[in-house]
């Protein structure tokens, strides 16, 4: 049993270094997914201090209407960029019947008013598209589908999805972006700014509202490039909503407030789970991905509670 | 003028520290104790008993033990259903090993299993607080659930994986399993959830309940002033998690007779959540008004548009049921963030004062 547990599992990486890098490649583009769905998260907490539970379902809605727009006949690009429109829409939306009434209530009832929005994004986006699982419109965008073999050492192959390497490239892109956003554009600075402090960026002239239905948006961006990712990996359904349970763990491991936090902290999830999974789930009948995510969140809480790029939590009295 | 205080002198301590000093509540809550125990049983019919009493009393009964732990002990969770689900599957394994023994005890015992299991889920909050403790409860609910699955020493090792409630009966009358009447199954139902309720309200408002509320508003605090945050954040857990078992445990044996591990999923703790914060934190009766609500509410909206004569397929309904219920939580939050309790205790004020507002 020992063996099993501490010995085998390393062994078998030694000796199939193939698959060893297989599964660290799956877990890689996992990890850049979740950190996808944390980024549109941090992207608000930072701004308005909103847990947005409606992230993950964000990224459904969104991959759902532009697959949705294609199957009615509207070209692909033109989809892409009415999908655009509908995410802002929906974010200005948001911000002014939600938020904006809501401003300076607990934490856990904005938290709740997301949940309603989940709910009622759910109901929306079945009740005009239909409930069935969609095909991704991955071609259409110019996305490649091929896949190519590595050989390792002598025998060994590893195989990587084309859609897996655009998924990284593009997640790093967005990232870059957003970095550049928030240094160097006059909004971003707007951004950081009600980020620190909400009262003192309103008395130097900073519109929260504007700001918030902005912050929105662009979280809404994010989560559309999510939806286009994990959709062409696997249906546009509202069963990806399970996907967005994992980026809270994510999210709590890197630390709410902290862009590089959720991608850290999605790799972190991401290789962990793959490599728990397929190494030491066996011994306890497989599945374990559903809950390893959140025990490895749970273990790095208890020795930083507030996350590993989280800003120190002070308490006073 | 229909709800005054005045003249109502109390001569003693005790009368004066009663549960329910003014004898307008006493009224209130014998008048719907009667309903609950007389009038509904002897009027309603079984669709009415089956599809809406009892699963509003056994809501109502979980969003009391999450309320103890958010509402009273500020500790959020996330994983009420796999708390219920471990009452469940704990009553289910107790019937199969004691067969002779009394369902409805077996049921209040099926919540120590669940109050052990909550108790060590609750070991992070020491360390954890606020949002960041949503991941151990959102931990414990995957895990938990997964056990379900996973180990078939649960469910008897059923092809289905489903757990399915055995014919038991209580003093003669038949009290779980499909043949068990409606009746009958209200009235323990019924029975439980009322006598946890009133012992609720009791604790609530002692020195336990008190010592709840002070780790609540602050632990620090709390704990300067001599408050052991470890025993009250393990007790608030195990007290809620133990409440929450034994309505798990009534919703699969006196409700859907029987459950699988998707039963008890992520959903089932966000409708409790939902119950307790639309209900009110903090008050006992907030969640039986948030348990109506949230169940009553889809309930309702699925034969409304057959009763305006309008034929829709049952998925649009469910669609526009989801789309509904999410705006209308949004709208009360808006409206009334501290939740039904809070209109209520409006309307008490404004029956006090009227008519004569000023």
């Amino acid at each position: 049993m020992l063996y099993d547990i501490f010995i085998d599992p390393f062994v078998q990486m030694y000796d199939m270094p193939d698959f060893f890098l297989q599964v660290l490649w799956e877990g890689f583009v996992a990890g850049i997914l979740y950190a996808l769905i944390a980024l549109g998260f941090v992207l608000i907490f930072k701004a308005s201090g909103v847990f947005n539970f409606a992230q993950g379902i964000m990224v459904v809605f969104a991959g759902l209407t532009l697959v949705g727009l294609n199957e009615n006949g509207v070209p692909a690009y033109l989809a892409l960029i009415l999908t655009i429109g509908v995410m802002g829409v929906l974010a200005y939306g948001v911000e002014r019947v939600v938020m904006r009434p809501l401003v300076n209530q607990p934490d856990i009832i904005l938290l709740m008013a997301t949940i309603g929005l989940t709910y009622f994004l759910v109901g929306f986006g079945e009740f005009v598209f239909g409930g069935e699982p969609k095909q991704m419109i991955t071609e259409q965008l110019g996305l490649p589908t091929g896949s190519t073999a590595f050989e390792i050492g002598e025998r060994g192959l590893v195989i990587l999805q084309h859609i897996d390497i655009a998924a990284a490239v593009i997640a790093v892109l967005m990232v870059a972006a957003l970095g550049i956003f928030f240094n160097k554009t006059r909004i971003g600075r707007a951004l950081r700014a009600v980020a620190d402090d909400h009262q003192a960026a309103l008395s130097v002239g900073i519109s929260l509202n504007q700001i918030w239905a902005i912050v929105w948006f662009a979280a809404g961006l994010v989560a559309l490039a999510t939806g286009i990712m994990w959709g062409a990996r696997s249906d546009v359904s509202f069963a990806l909503e399970i996907v967005a349970f994992k980026a809270l763990p994510v999210l709590i491991l890197g630390g709410f407030t902290s862009i590089p936090g959720a991608i850290v902290g999605g790799l972190i999830i991401g290789f962990g789970e793959k490599i728990g999974e397929l190494y030491w789930g066996g011994l306890v009948g497989g599945g374990i991905e559903s809950w390893l995510a959140y025990i490895i969140a749970l273990v790095f809480l208890l020795f930083r509670p507030q996350g590993l790029f989280g800003e120190r939590i002070i308490e006073r009295i | 003028m229909f709800y005054r205080e005045a003249g109502q002198f109390k001569t003693s301590y005790k009368a004066d520290q009663a549960l329910m000093p003014i004898l307008q509540d006493r009224v209130g809550l014998a008048v719907i104790l009667i309903i609950a125990f007389a009038v509904i049983p002897a009027t309603a019919n079984d669709f009415f008993l089956t599809s809406i009493m009892i699963p509003f009393l056994v809501f109502s009964l979980a969003a009391i033990g999450l309320n103890i732990l958010t509402g009273f002990c500020g500790q959020l969770s996330l994983g009420t259903g796999a708390f219920m689900g471990v009452g469940a599957y704990a009553a289910y394994k107790l019937t199969s090993i004691f067969p002779d023994a009394n369902v409805i005890v077996m049921v209040l015992l099926s919540g120590v299993f669940s109050a052990a299991i909550g108790a060590v889920f609750g070991l992070p909050s020491l360390r954890i607080k606020g949002l960041y403790l949503a991941v151990t409860t959102l931990a414990a609910q995957f895990f938990l659930e997964w056990c379900f699955i996973r180990i078939p020493w649960l469910y008897n090792y059923n092809a289905s994986g489903a757990i399915e409630v055995p014919h038991r009966e209580v003093f003669g009358i038949v009290a779980s399993g499909a043949e068990a009447t409606p009746l009958a199954r209200y009235f323990i139902v019924l029975g439980i959830t009322v006598f946890i309720a009133l012992l609720m309200a009791n604790v609530l408002r002692g020195r336990i309940g008190r010592s709840w509320m002070m780790i609540r508003d602050m632990d620090i605090a709390a704990e300067l002033m001599g408050i052991r945050p470890l025993r009250t954040k393990l007790m608030a857990f195990a007290v809620s998690s133990y409440i929450c078992g034994v309505a798990g445990a009534m919703m699969v044996f006196f409700w859907l007779n029987a459950a699988e591990p998707s039963s008890y999923s992520i959903r089932l703790s966000f409708q409790i959540l939902f119950m307790v914060i639309l209900g009110g934190l903090g008050s006992l009766s907030g969640a039986f008004m948030g348990a109506a609500f949230i169940w009553i509410l889809p309930v309702i909206l699925k034969f409304v548009p057959g009763l305006m004569g309008i034929d829709l397929a049952a998925e649009t309904i469910e669609h526009a049921t989801f789309m509904i219920v999410g705006a209308l939580i949004i709208f009360f939050l808006i409206v009334e963030p501290h939740g039904f309790a809070r209109l209520w205790a409006i309307a008490k004020q404004k029956l006090r004062v009227w008519p004569f507002p000023y």
